[in-house]
């Protein structure tokens, strides 16, 4: 009986490992910026390139930035859930058109809807690298202070929304 | 005959086809981002350092995706710039974190991944070591027998042949 102890603890110690493994998200790198001061930027609005926005212009304020993208599938899936958040006017969404054709962009917000306050282009996705996208869509939330205070990788689910974003936006509105 | 004479040649041309487009595909591939070699080479060494993120497995040098080839043009500008390979690591840290290294620094959190697989070395040679000991022992020459047990030995292995014998 004892001989079969040994292999059995080895063997469960596996299947601990492999269980956490498999609920890993590979994909979801934990961003360093969360925490930090979100990186400055001023960039040409979508609407008017001619005018521009800068994060100075957004202090003082509770924020969230949505980077996204025409040609982003993904953003597609997400996109309705932006709608319904900024119809609830509890936080100004700010999109940042990552990487994007203007034309695009615009025929897209036209089809599917614009919950943006404003958004950014950031045509060369040099402010994307600022704040350390890989995966569009992405998601930013920024306090008052200026400060990322969580981001998410990927589409936003309405799970996400309820349990992560609303509790968070009221607790630093507060 | 000349259908299949026909068919081939469809197929040589064909083929001659693909190998130009491969050729300009590969040309495009590699055309070059800046005149300097040189420098060309400095970007590449960092970019080797440099983990893509959208493709996880590959080196910023080694990807296509989008972000490596943006990723290598930022290299680029900030060498231009007169910025040093750590510098730049240091930017690319700094903002898609530790994991961007394709070789992890040694530091608190990345110590079980440099020393675990030595850990791990030692401890199975440790355990190999105790049980070789053991066999040892267990291999060491047996006492000689006495009068009885040769007899009793004898008596078996004789039995055991009559047994296989009187087999048909």
């Amino acid at each position: 009986m004892k001989r079969y102890l040994i292999p059995l603890l080895v063997f469960l110690v596996l299947v601990g490992f492999l269980a956490v493994g498999l609920n890993l998200k590979p994909r979801e790198i934990p961003s360093p910026l969360v925490g930090k001061p979100a990186p400055a930027f001023s960039l040409p609005t979508l609407a008017a390139p001619d005018q521009s926005l800068s994060t100075q212009d957004l202090r003082g304020k509770v924020w969230v930035l949505n980077v996204w993208a025409s040609w982003c599938v993904a953003c597609r899936e997400e996109h309705a859930l932006m709608v319904e958040m900024a119809k609830l006017k509890v936080v100004p969404i700010y999109g940042l058109n990552y990487k994007d054709k203007r034309d695009d962009a615009l025929a897209w917000l036209n089809q599917f809807g614009n919950p943006y306050a404003t958004s950014l282009s950031d045509t060369e996705g040099l402010v994307g690298i600022d704040y350390g996208v890989y995966g569009v869509p992405e998601t930013f939330v920024i306090d008052k202070a200026g400060v990322i205070r969580h981001k998410i990788i990927g589409p936003v689910t309405p799970a996400t929304v309820r349990d992560v974003l609303l509790p968070l936006v009221a607790k630093l509105n507060s | 005959m000349a259908e299949i004479m026909r068919m081939a040649l469809g197929t040589g041309l064909g083929l001659v086809m693909l190998a130009a487009a491969g050729l300009a595909a590969h040309a495009k591939d590699a055309l070059p981002m800046s005149a300097d070699p040189a420098l060309e080479a400095r970007v590449m060494a960092v970019a080797e350092e440099l983990r893509c993120l959208v493709c996880q497995n590959e080196t910023i040098a080694a990807s296509q995706a989008d972000l490596a080839v943006d990723l290598r043009k930022q290299i680029r500008i900030k060498l231009q710039q007169g910025q040093s390979e750590v510098q730049i690591l240091d930017f690319m840290v700094a903002r898609y974190g530790e994991f961007v290294r394709y070789r992890p620094a040694l530091n608190a959190g990345t110590v079980l991944l440099w020393v675990g697989p030595f850990a791990l070395l030692a401890v199975a040679g440790v355990v190999l070591m105790m049980n070789i000991r053991q066999r040892r022992w267990l291999g060491a020459a047996p006492p000689p027998l006495n009068e009885a047990e040769r007899q009793r030995l004898n008596a078996l292995l004789g039995e055991a042949d009559t047994a296989g014998a009187s087999r048909p």
